[in-house]
């Protein structure tokens, strides 16, 4: 059958019209649920760095949102550690994505503080969040540190469009696991973060400094250990003020 | 016009059943005979990418179902409107628009899953299951047919998939749907028996070699030759 041009450009536009409402219509209706989505996932993921993921698996969302606002303190801080009050500025707004695109010490940094349950001075870690590049796009995660500003307590990790079953096992608890007991700092002081190693099934229980990694995903797993490095860098004066406060503390 | 003045002829005629011999044909065919990715080898990127683990293949499963049957269904009610010049670029707008509803679907309700699957919801696009089957049924038949038809291949599709997701998960993590099935039986036999994973079958090349034996067992059964 050939129709004339009139027909054919009249024919695409009506259709253009008419799968463009239905595309703005759908995400009209859904967009609520996809924000709840989000900002769940996202409360889901700062606590994950300190509670075990089955144990928020079988959480309902009223029960995170509610854990989430008995434990999880926060607060924001610049490059050198000082608290930024001004400018109603809240930990849960600062996107760190948006962030990463300005010079280093130009960002806003968050800090989560996971506390006894109602009780925001007894601190149990402090949640730092990550962010970087893997493979095919972002990265990020949180990593929490014990209240020695060393050890690390747990790690969530998270991904845009890394490899299923390859890169994307970054957000598998028994990946995520092998960081923890780890620890950022090495003997002097300096600060080394954890390096994910090439190739898998070896063991590095021994090294306080390195973990297994993942077989057919090194380029993830630099992406892993660059934004490590990165992030904990740029949190270290706020680290490092902690750490010797709670020294003094100790005392 | 010629096929216009035949359509009628064929509206008088007493109504189909709603499963008829015929129509269950168009639903059973892609599962063996015709079968899309072991016969007509198509949808093999994605076969080889989403295969690892069992739960996000159901979900891919599951999509590619919607959006095939979908698609098909949508074509053949706009077959006779759609200029022949540009069929291919309608096609594609709106199987484009049905995944993209899928896309968003699964951001609001499943968003684990969505972030599990990334880019490969959004390649259902291009799979070629879904414009070989616009180009190849649904422009030339009536719209339930097409219905069917979409579902049948997008079934023969869904099993072969599974199947293959059913081993790699097996043996590449131990498990099935996440629950682990080695440790189990390791536990079931004792202390140092272990059952150890084969990291092959987590990488592509364990999505081939699966594919491959599939097609060979379901080859030597019906005894197809590629000509």
């Amino acid at each position: 059958m050939q129709q004339s041009n009139t027909y054919i450009i009249v024919y695409s536009a009506v259709l253009t019209i008419i799968l463009g409402l239905l595309l703005s219509g759908s995400a009209q209706v859904l967009g609520p649920w996809q924000q709840e989505a989000i900002a769940l996932d996202k409360k889901k993921q700062i606590m994950g760095a300190v509670i075990s993921a089955e144990e928020i698996a079988v959480m309902t969302p009223e029960q995170v949102n509610q854990f989430y606002s008995n434990n999880i303190a926060s607060t924001v801080v610049d490059i050198n550690g000082e608290e930024i009050t001004e400018g109603g500025v809240t930990a849960e707004k600062v996107e760190v994505a948006k962030d990463y695109k300005k010079p280093a010490d130009q960002r806003a940094y968050p800090v989560y503080i996971f506390h006894a349950e109602g009780n925001p001075n007894e601190v149990k870690s402090y949640i730092f969040p990550l962010y970087g590049a893997g493979l095919w796009d972002a990265i990020w995660g949180y990593i929490a540190l014990d209240t020695d500003m060393n050890t690390i307590g747990g790690i969530t990790l998270a991904h845009a469009a890394e490899t299923p079953g390859l890169g994307a096992r970054i957000t598998e608890g028994e990946v995520q696991a092998r960081y923890v007991g780890k620890q950022i700092f090495d003997e002097s002081g300096e600060l080394v973060a954890v390096q994910m190693m090439k190739g898998e099934g070896k063991d590095y229980s021994s090294d306080l400094h390195k973990v297994d990694g993942m077989s057919g995903a090194t380029i993830t797993g630099n992406g892993v250990n660059n934004m490590l490095k990165a992030y904990l860098s740029h949190y270290e004066a706020y680290i490092k003020a902690k750490s010797s406060q709670s020294a003094v503390a100790g005392l | 016009m010629s096929a216009e003045t035949l359509e009628k002829v064929l509206v008088k005629k007493p109504a189909e059943q709603l499963f008829s011999k015929r129509r269950k044909k168009l639903i059973t065919d892609p599962l063996v005979d015709e079968n899309p990715v072991t016969v007509q080898v198509l949808g093999i990127c994605s076969s080889l990418a989403v295969t690892t683990q069992m739960q996000p293949t159901l979900v891919m499963a599951i999509s590619v179902i919607f959006v095939v049957a979908l698609s098909n269904y949508v074509i053949s009610i706009m077959r006779n409107t759609i200029p022949s010049r540009i069929r291919i670029i309608v096609q594609l707008a709106v199987v484009a628009t049905l995944v993209t509803i899928v896309s968003e679907i699964l951001k609001a309700f499943a968003y684990d899953m969505y972030k599990e699957l990334s880019v490969f919801i959004g390649l259902i696009i291009t799979n070629c299951i879904v414009m070989g089957r616009l180009e190849a049924f649904a422009m030339g038949n009536k719209p339930y047919d097409s219905l069917l038809d979409g579902f049948g291949s997008a079934l023969g599709y869904s099993w072969i998939i599974l199947t293959v997701a059913f081993f790699r998960e097996l043996w590449g993590s131990g498990s099935v749907f996440g629950i682990q099935v080695f440790d189990f039986i390791s536990g079931l036999i004792g202390d140092d028996f272990t059952l150890a994973t084969n990291g092959l079958m987590v990488t592509p090349v364990g999505a081939f070699i699966i594919l491959g034996l599939i097609v060979w067992v379901q080859r030597t059964k019906t005894g197809y030759v590629e000509h």
